[in-house]
């Protein structure tokens, strides 16, 4: 099965492959930079909120549909790989969601951080790991070197060596990945905590879902976050449900931004790219200049069920997804708005679609056929910076050495 | 000075403890110093050493302390360093492992840890297992302590002993101090150590002076975490005991060797990871061995150092089976009759020893 699959794989490759010369025919004369309205935000406690119009130069607009295509096929890949059983456990797909992933890192530096739970692929991404080196983490497979301590080497696998898994990656200044629904979000406020502390002007996007804004450690969270100052967005990624259960039926108050009561709250559409970035400028702005911590919703849809071991359509019709994906998805938006300013033509963009694809091909290929984690390290980073000791196995005469 | 309008406020018992301090303070020769001085002691060094450890919990900053083991450090070293938390374990201990994420060097209090429980989740998922989860890309170096197991007349809810519980886990460290020596090394060593540490500390044990040697004095004094502590050398029988009761253990023993019965008397100090190697060592000399420890029996302290000996060289030495001395198998009664009774005394300890001695 995997032997087709690589051989498949390299085929529609060799089949994609273009001269370097073209990109240069293709450049016809395309606007540098387009000006675009996008929706107002609700706001609580907020006098004035981002603005309602933003410039998107051409570049910004090719690297941001990049992205986000690039999320999207990964996510279909990882799709692909589960239902053939290489991806095993959970695996929850952000597919739909690609407008908050690629805006909120737009919003912000690579020194800030960010936190959030287990729908993570697309922000390990965003965050700065390759394809390559998600994909070989979600099929288990090896990586020999610190991804962010030393430059990717090139043929090595998984960030967190197969230990973690789809909800355990990790990248710098990006903590993962976390499986216990809300517990990121304390964690999130100590690391803005952190950043305070050190006094970088740094912020922390801390995110969390509509399942997860019940949880009662967000409200201490949120608490001690106001209370302190802490330089913490916390962000609920709306894309209401929670698993099974749509925000109707788990909370009491739907209005997820203000329910940090007095955190001041923005709600934003999530399915907007420009949108999202706009109101990741203007939360970071506000925490930097030291007023505290501040909330953001983002209205936002996955087209997956909430992992793969749910189909996604017994709590949901198929006509609203198939209404969300004809009306709303983020990578059309971002299309049209461009190609309708003369940003980039539609040629261009299929362009990048199939490099894309390509990319993903590649990774698809190297994480299936790159070796599992050598038995040898079961008992590895138990602690850390300690001298080597042994771990216990299945019995006792299991020994396994465990280094840090 | 401080300790005078300090005294203003305290409470009655609270006073006559100062005033004793204040004696031996004064008093020539060996230097005598608290359980809970030395915790203070070893905090306040480690703050000074280190810009990036800073200390949080409930009551830790203005009011010195619940059990005033951070008396003086929030007028050292002021809001930043020092933080008085509201009451929300769930949420502060999250908040701590995370500045622990990102690279700061967090002293995290629980008031007590029963009431570590709410927040058990930041301890074990979020702390505990993350270096491991991410192939050794995350340290979390935090250190999680506070006063555990039984006090006096607190009952059921307050009275819990977490050794078993935290010593279940991989990837955290487990101390267990029993004098101001160990509670000073293993404090400064739980700081400066790169992974999640569990410090459980003995409220009944803040109050009481020990003599503190000349190396414990230096401000680079650290105890090794995994190493165990041979109190008293014996031939006839090894008593192997962590935190408060290690000294009804030390008793045992001096009422014992006027019958001719040495002890030797083993201070874990380290429950996870466990230094095996000592006790087994010495039940390889004594051939006998009786556990002791404040927690309830099943699946407890006392119950893995059994499975352990009988898995390892020591079994064969063994001339009668290894006894294990607990607190006994109820929630924490209040009566004092029933509390006193619910906790390994002197004369059970004595008895155990006696019954696998077989006199």
């Amino acid at each position: 099965m995997r032997k087709m699959l690589a051989a498949v794989s390299r085929v529609l490759s060799g089949a994609s492959q273009k001269p370097a010369s073209r990109v240069l025919v293709a450049s016809r004369n395309f606007a540098n930079d387009a000006t675009f309205e996008i929706k107002k935000c609700d706001l609580h406690r907020l006098e004035e909120g981002p603005p309602v119009t933003t410039v998107l130069t051409r570049e910004d607009g090719l690297k941001y549909y990049r992205m986000m295509q690039t999320v999207r096929r990964m996510e279909l890949k990882a799709d692909q790989l589960y239902k053939q059983k290489i991806i095993r456990g959970f695996c929850h797909l952000c597919d739909g969601q690609e407008a908050c992933c690629v805006g909120l890192e737009a919003g912000i530096n690579p020194t800030d951080h960010l936190i959030t739970a287990y729908r993570a692929h697309g922000f390990t991404f965003t965050r700065g790991l390759s394809v390559r080196e998600i994909l070989a983490e979600l099929t288990e497979l090896v990586c020999s070197a610190h991804v962010y301590v030393l430059p990717f080497p090139g043929r090595k696998g998984g960030c967190a060596k197969g230990k973690g898994g789809s909800m355990h990656m990790y990248a710098k200044n990006f903590y993962g990945g976390n499986g216990i629904v809300g517990a990121q979000v304390p964690l999130g406020a100590g690391i803005a905590l952190a950043c305070k502390y050190n006094g970088k002007d740094e912020v922390c996007l801390t995110l969390y879902g509509d399942g997860a804004a019940n949880q009662g450690q967000i409200f201490e969270a949120y608490n001690m976050a106001a209370l302190w100052k802490l330089p913490c967005i916390f962000i609920c990624e709306n894309n209401r449900y929670g698993m099974g259960t749509s925000v109707e039926r788990a909370a009491a108050s739907t209005d997820y931004y203000k329910r940090g009561d007095f955190i001041p709250g923005l709600r934003v559409d999530g399915m907007d790219i420009l949108c999202v970035r706009e109101a990741t400028r203007f939360a970071a702005a506000y925490c930097r200049s030291g007023k505290g911590p501040i909330l953001m919703e983002l209205q936002t849809y996955r087209y997956h069920g909430h992992s793969m071991s749910d189909p996604g359509v017994s709590y949901r019709t198929r006509e609203e997804i198939q209404e969300v994906r004809s009306k709303s998805d983020p990578i059309m938006l971002l299309k049209d708005r461009m190609v309708n300013s003369n940003l980039a033509s539609v040629e261009e963009l299929k362009e990048i679609d199939v490099e894309v694809r390509k990319e993903i091909e590649d990774a698809a290929q190297f994480a299936t056929a790159d070796p599992e984690p050598p038995l040898e390290e079961l008992g590895y980073h138990i602690y850390s910076s300690d001298p080597p000791f042994e771990v216990r196995g299945a019995n006792q005469w299991i020994k396994f050495k465990s280094v840090s | 000075m401080a300790a005078v309008s300090g005294l203003v406020r305290r409470p009655l018992r609270e006073v006559s403890g100062l005033l004793k301090r204040r004696f031996h303070w004064t008093a020539p020769a060996a230097l005598q110093v608290t359980v809970r001085d030395a915790i203070n002691q070893g905090m306040d060094e480690e703050l000074e050493r280190d810009e990036k450890v800073f200390l949080l919990g409930e009551e830790v900053a203005q009011y010195d302390g619940a059990y005033k083991v951070s008396r003086g450090l929030w007028k050292k070293y002021g809001d930043k360093r020092i933080i008085d938390t509201p009451i929300s374990e769930m949420g502060f201990a999250g908040i701590a492992v995370g500045a622990a994420m990102a690279g700061l060097r967090p002293i995290c209090e629980f008031m007590t840890f029963n009431f570590s429980m709410q927040a058990i989740d930041q301890v074990i998922n979020s702390a505990a297992k993350t270096y491991y989860m991410s192939g050794g890309l995350q340290p979390v170096p935090i250190v999680f302590r506070g006063p555990n197991g039984a006090s006096a007349g607190v009952a059921a809810q307050h009275s819990q002993c977490f050794a078993a519980w935290y010593g279940h886990c991989p990837g955290l460290k487990v101390v267990s101090p029993w004098n101001s020596e160990d509670a000073k090394g293993l404090i400064k060593s739980a700081i400066r150590d790169n992974n999640p540490v569990v410090v459980l500390e003995n409220e009944l044990m803040y109050g009481v002076p020990f003599e503190f040697p000349p190396e414990a004095q230096s401000k680079d004094f650290l105890i090794p975490i995994g190493k165990a502590k041979i109190e008293r050398q014996g031939t006839h029988i090894t008593v192997v005991s962590h935190s408060r009761p290690v000294g009804h253990c030390l008793e045992a023993a001096a009422v014992l060797s006027k019958e001719g019965v040495e002890c030797e008397v083993i201070n874990m100090r380290t429950i996870r990871p466990m230094d095996m190697e000592t006790i087994e060592a010495s039940v390889m000399k004594t051939n006998h061995l009786v556990t002791v420890e404040g927690g309830w029996p099943q699946f407890g302290v006392g119950a893995e150092i059994c499975a352990r000996i009988m898995e390892g060289p020591a079994f064969n030495f063994l001339d009668a089976p290894a006894v294990r001395v607990t607190g006994a198998d109820v929630p924490m009664p209040y009566a004092k009759i029933l509390e006193d009774n619910s906790i390994p005394q002197v004369k059970d300890i004595i008895f155990a020893i006696k019954k696998t001695l077989n006199i």
